[in-house]
């Protein structure tokens, strides 16, 4: 086996998710590559070597410097053909999601993507994958290479081993097409705000709550629990709430003691964002919410009554 | 301006779809509809050609021929006409295949903006524009949740994980949007009667001129090898409200130690 690890990197630093694929393309065996595509990004690669890359392939380019998917699929099509690799593994993310799904397309290569987990089983690699809102596991494979695999979010742990990569440059000619889209503002980490990711008890609104006023009563109960309050996606694009507040794919991964779901009806979007909290109640009033799958207790009801109700009693019995 | 929506046909409620554990596809032999992230991409491509005075909205879909029916949903909603691909040699068609006939129909009506939903009801699959966008040679923006037209150009809002970029790209482009840019339209009763009407083409392989080899699961590169049960997350507990669900969120908490 010889897999190619993609690695993201946002303002200077490598995305942890990469690294974890990383260390699992290393304990999978076989030689395990990296790559880097980006405006200035060599002094990155140390890093990678020491998650376990043996050689990462660095393009330099200004044309790379925006996160823009397809750029970097011309520039992993020319690396692949010229070193050769039969699996090339993503760290699931906005961007890495396009260019591997680009790249399938391009070299009529095999992608299967959410896995949770990639094993060696009778000599083939075998895909772990949870489908149908998680109802079932799936194993998958490909029947050609090479084999394209995207990592659901927050799958691998990155882990240490100290080694040193060797750094190989190389070019690619990036096609016209792929240059048309302009990255006019550019997302940057938001640092103000309150941190959802330390906080021991989490209650997190979604659409359900109707208004974004009707945050109040999440707040409320936050407060109560002397926790923190999160959002979906879905009300962060409505502009009910901050984005620094949310949980989900695109957002946070937290994993409170306690995660309480408010109008919420967890989407596997919002579900890998907290499915690893200890406790998780959840009030919903359609029964068939998806977030009952998974929730210690569900409540099918009405939040706007179950909720301050609930601060009340908490509060009644901190004071007591 | 001539806009493309791809839809999809997905069982009704994908929380009670199965898997065949013979074929180990989808099973779809019940009930179908238009796939709800699509609907998003129909709302958005008539909120254009109202914006525009004048457009064109083709509805181009790949799937069985009862697929039909659910599209007349957004036909009913406003769409102009339907181009459904229905192939039995199509049927199977992963990623690289499911986008290798999807470019071709949108080649032969050539769009000058083609848009996606957020993602597969039924596959979870959330990256088909990325290929189709490639094989077209065509400036792509995904994850959606703005967008915005002027001269030439579209203007998108993206969500990442690190919040909102904002890209341009010039057209013929393709754009797939998030289920947060609006909120669809229902179709009046004038609508769901003139969608009959509307023009509804069904269209093989061959008319599109790809090789059987090149479609369904000839064409394609993955496979599924086994199904099996997800590990178990310990047990879940689901209770109405019956006026004293607060009361028991109370006791869960304390019998958990979690206050």
């Amino acid at each position: 086996m010889k897999t190619l690890v993609f690695l993201e990197d946002h303002e200077g630093k490598l995305q942890m998710d990469s690294l974890g694929v990383l260390s699992k393309a290393t304990s999978l065996g076989g030689e395990v590559e990296a790559v880097l595509l980006g405006g200035e990004v060599e002094g990155l690669a140390a890093e990678a070597g020491r998650f376990g890359a043996a050689r990462v392939h660095v393009m330099e380019d200004v044309l790379l410097t925006k996160p823009l998917p397809q750029p970097r699929v011309d520039a992993l099509e020319t690396l692949i053909g010229e070193a050769g690799f039969d699996t090339v593994l993503f760290a699931a993310t906005v961007l890495s999601a396009d260019i591997a799904a680009a790249l399938a397309a391009r070299l009529d290569a095999g992608l299967n993507w959410d896995l949770t987990d990639v094993v060696v089983e009778d000599g083939r690699l075998v895909g772990k994958r949870p489908a149908l809102g998680d109802s079932v596991y799936v194993d998958v494979g490909w029947t050609s290479e090479p084999r394209l695999a995207l990592i659901r979010s927050g799958t691998f742990e990155p882990e240490e081993r100290g080694g040193e990569a060797e750094v190989q440059k190389f070019e690619a000619r990036l096609q016209d097409f792929s240059l048309e889209t302009q990255m006019v503002e550019q997302a940057h980490e938001e640092s103000e705000g309150p941190s959802i990711e330390d906080a021991d008890v989490i209650v997190a609104g979604g659409r359900g709550l109707g208004s974004p006023e009707n945050f109040s009563l999440v707040e409320e109960l936050a407060k109560a629990l002397g926790g923190a309050v999160a959002a979906t996606r879905a009300v962060v694009d409505a502009g009910w709430y901050p984005y620094v507040t949310q949980v989900g794919q695109t957002g946070k991964t937290v994993s409170p003691k306690l995660y309480i779901a408010c109008g919420i009806s967890g989407a596997i979007q919002h579900k890998v964002g907290m499915q690893s909290s200890s406790l998780i109640v959840a009030i919903n009033k359609d029964p068939n919410a998806p977030i009952f799958e998974y929730a210690d207790l569900g409540v099918v009801g009405d939040l706007h009554e179950i909720v301050p109700k609930l601060t009340e009693l908490v509060r009644a019995r901190k004071a007591a | 301006m001539k806009i493309a929506v791809c839809a999809k046909y997905v069982p009704e409620a994908a929380a009670n779809a199965r898997i065949d554990p013979q074929s180990k596809r989808l099973d779809r032999s019940g009930e179908g509809t238009l796939n709800q992230f699509d609907v998003h991409a129909v709302e958005e491509a008539l909120k254009l050609k109202e914006a525009e005075g004048e457009a064109e909205v083709v509805i181009v879909s790949l799937g069985p021929e009862r697929a039909l029916e659910a599209m007349r949903k957004a036909l009913a909603m406003g769409a102009d006409r339907v181009v459904l691909v229905s192939d039995e040699g199509a049927a199977g068609s992963d990623l690289v295949a499911t986008s290798r006939v999807l470019a071709a129909a949108l080649e032969r009506e050539e769009p000058d903006l083609v848009l996606f939903g957020q993602q597969a009801n039924d596959s979870d699959g959330a990256v088909l524009w990325a290929a189709v966008a490639d094989r077209l040679q065509r400036p792509l923006v995904s994850q959606v949740a703005e967008l915005t037209r002027e001269d030439g150009k579209v203007r998108g809002k993206r969500q990442t994980e690190y919040g909102y970029d904002v890209i341009e790209a010039p057209l013929p482009a393709v754009i797939a949007v998030s289920d947060a840019i609006n909120e669809p339209r229902y179709p009046s009763l004038k609508g769901i009667m003139g969608a009959k009407k509307k023009p509804q083409e069904t269209v093989s392989l061959s008319d599109l001129g790809v090789d059987a080899g090149e479609a369904g699961e000839a064409g394609s590169r993955t496979e599924v090898y086994a199904l099996g049960d997800p590990p178990a997350r310990g047990d879940t507990v689901k209770i109405e409200d019956d006026g004293t669900g607060a009361e028991k969120i109370l006791a869960f908490l304390q019998e958990k130690k979690a206050l």
